[in-house]
């Protein structure tokens, strides 16, 4: 009999190509997602080394990060750079054989939510993309993460990436979540409570009845910021919801192939008695709503709480935090409720799905952005988008005085013209809260979608159940 | 990436020591999507004025070594910033091989995954080649990567050192993607063909 293994020791175990001496492995990999920004130097190598894509009908092409979400980007972007980026993409996509869906597509979108939209995302794969936050696919039990423009290359030319096996993590998390706390509130207070470098090494498996409950939003939510913990990959067993999700999308498997795949499916969860090298156990029901005060996102704290003295830290953090505070203007003490906003976010790969747009449109019913705020909604998709406007979610949010913005990165990452000006201070839903992420000199307070139209409708800092 | 074996061709002479990849390459041509085209503007800052003419002076634009294969430069040669550019705009010019007494520890490592071979001399024969590559386009050097050895036009010949490894990938053109293909090219259509099997939607 063999040893029990964990959801990431099955899947390491069935991608292993090949395995030398000294434990490196070629693993193969299923699906690989391409964006304008770190391929263009990849493709080329390929063209000088006279090498072609080995697998293109495993890879899907998007441009994302540096697209501008104004629709009068269809009549061309501005920017030279971003332009020649997105039009390498399109030629090399078409040279190469890889599917495209491109600025004037509705599929189009940020690639880790087209991703398990068109069903390309499904349990057991491997999936890659040069982008760190491919972590949000393990919500489907598949094995995903980042890598760099080099291994894009080896990726398109071999299918294999080269590795070394990581560590198992277990995140557990039971019970049940109290009203207005979210599955962004409990990826954000994971980070909190085991630091940015905590999964560094591991691959975390979420795990839990709290993980389970969420919906596949939710749980794409929570893998997404699996990298910000400092795990290259987060991954949740799948279920029937996983299951229900793919079911039909463009890219699922069709027929009796189905049937197949959901047997093996069904065979991805961790044996009773699989061995953790780490386990970290939460109880939801303590998760209160949460938002971060400094420049990294371990700073978190309850929306209750109060701007902490940089000297109740201790070693390097001590230093941090003071340049934190500094970067970010605020004073120890200084209670998060009453820190005034100028601009609300609500977008990216972390929350920018359709879900998270209902939960805005939920705590905008009856009330309006306050007067003077910058608010911006940019769907994840081009899809989202759709859907959003047939459900009227669209035009109430717009009619409550947000921006509508086209599908792509926008502001998550200030490639692209959505920027933060120096000083502005932005409640956002994104992912990162690094210095100069969302603008030069720009202040990010990350939180959930709920949170963040709250925030939206006081102009400060707010506690989302004051309003619910 | 294209193999490094032997090369014989012209040796252009850079005595100039510390050459940074600055002056290899200007920061003004980094802003593209691609590593090849930037040989239009190797060592652009010397090569040209601001109107954009030929420097007479400048080495690259002496007749004799337009066609310049090899590059003998003075000591620490491509220090400064760590850019691929700056291997990627020799090898589009047409420098396979760069013969120096040192050289930057970044851009020597760049070399190699770009098919560029950095050979370190002792001063007394970079001396002489140098003083061999300025006679022009009748001074074809050789170099013999397998043998380890630099022929001058006159029949002199120096050995040089290299890693194993790294003389091995050079040698097949391996870079990490030949690297895969030479020894798991074959495990990974096995893989394909059990996966097709087993898993046929993926």
């Amino acid at each position: 009999m063999t040893a029990p293994r964990t959801l990431y020791d099955k899947i390491w175990d069935d991608h292993v190509a090949h395995e030398a001496e000294d434990g490196t492995c070629r693993l193969y990999i299923d699906r690989h997602l391409v964006h304008e920004v770190t391929s263009p130097q990849a493709f080329e190598g390929l063209r000088i080394a006279g090498r072609k894509v080995r697998a293109p009908e495993k890879t899907v092409a998007v441009p994302d990060h540096n697209v501008p979400t104004d629709p009068a980007r269809l009549a061309g972007i501005k920017d030279e750079q971003s332009r020649i980026q997105v039009e390498a993409l399109r030629r090399n996509a078409e040279e190469f054989g890889i599917e495209l869906y491109d600025i004037d597509d509705d599929r189009q979108g940020i690639v880790h939510i087209v991703g398990p939209e068109q069903g390309w995302t499904q349990p057991g794969m491997t999936i890659v993309c040069g982008d760190s936050h491919t972590a949000t696919h393990g919500a489907f039990g598949a094995l995903a993460h980042g890598i760099g423009t080099s291994e894009v290359e080896h990726v398109l030319a071999t299918q294999t990436l080269i590795q070394k096996k990581s560590k198992n993590m277990l995140v557990e998390v039971d019970g049940d979540l109290a009203p207005g706390v979210t599955a962004k509130d409990i990826t954000l207070s994971i980070i909190g409570r085991t630091g940015t470098a905590g999964g560094t090494g591991h691959v975390i498996e979420y795990a839990g009845s709290a993980i389970r409950n969420l919906t596949m939003e939710g749980r794409m939510t929570v893998c997404n910021m699996a990298i910000e913990g400092g795990a290259r990959a987060g991954l949740i067993a799948p279920d029937e919801k996983t299951i229900d999700y793919v079911k039909g999308r463009p890219h699922a498997p069709k027929g009796g192939q189905w049937e197949l795949a959901v047997t093996y499916w069904n065979t991805l969860q961790s044996d009773e008695g699989a061995h953790y090298d780490q386990t970290v156990r939460m109880d939801a029901a303590e998760i209160p709503p949460v938002v971060t005060w400094g420049t990294s996102p371990e700073d978190v704290l309850p929306i209750t709480g109060k701007v902490p003295d940089p000297e109740s830290f201790e070693g390097g953090k001590i230093e941090a935090a003071r340049r934190s505070l500094d970067y970010m203007g605020l004073t120890p003490g200084q209670k998060l409720n009453e820190i005034e906003i100028d601009t609300v976010f609500i977008g990216s790969c972390t929350n920018g799905r359709i879900e998270d747009l209902r939960e805005v449109a939920k705590i905008m019913e009856g009330r309006r952005v306050r007067e003077g705020l910058r608010a911006m909604i940019v769907p994840g998709s081009g899809l989202v988008r759709l859907q959003a406007e047939e459900e009227g979610i669209a035009q109430r949010l717009q009619d409550a005085g947000f921006e509508w913005r086209m599908a792509g990165c926008s502001m998550c990452l200030g490639m692209n013209p959505d920027q933060l000006s120096p000083g502005e201070r932005c409640a956002s839903t994104s992912n990162r809260n690094f210095e100069g992420r969302q603008g030069y000199k720009g202040r990010t307070h990350l939180m959930s979608p709920a949170m963040a139209a709250a925030a939206a409708v006081t102009g400060r800092l707010t506690d989302v159940r004051d309003l619910m | 990436m294209e193999k490094f074996t032997k090369l014989t061709g012209v040796a252009a002479p850079m005595p100039l020591v510390n050459i940074d990849t600055d002056m290899i390459i200007p920061k003004q041509f980094l802003k593209t999507i691609k590593r090849t085209g930037l040989g239009a503007n190797l060592f652009d800052e010397m090569r040209f004025d601001r109107d954009g003419n030929e420097i007479e002076d400048f080495v690259l634009n002496h007749p004799a070594y337009r066609e310049a294969r090899i590059l003998v430069a003075g000591d620490n040669f491509g220090c400064g910033s760590s850019r691929e550019h700056a291997p990627w705009a020799l090898l589009d010019f047409g420098i396979r091989c760069v013969i120096s007494t040192s050289f930057a520890d970044i851009f020597y490592n760049n070399c190699f995954k770009n098919g560029i071979l950095p050979i370190k001399l002792p001063k007394e024969q970079v001396d002489a080649l140098m003083e061999d590559a300025e006679r022009g386009s009748n001074a074809r050097m050789t170099v013999d990567l397998d043998k380890q050895t630099v022929t001058g036009s006159d029949g002199a010949v120096y050995g040089f050192e290299i890693d194993p490894f790294r003389k091995h990938c050079l040698l097949n053109g391996l870079d990490d993607i030949g690297l895969t293909v030479e020894t798991a090219a074959t495990s990974i259509d096995t893989y394909e063909a059990r996966t097709a099997e087993q898993r046929p939607w993926h």
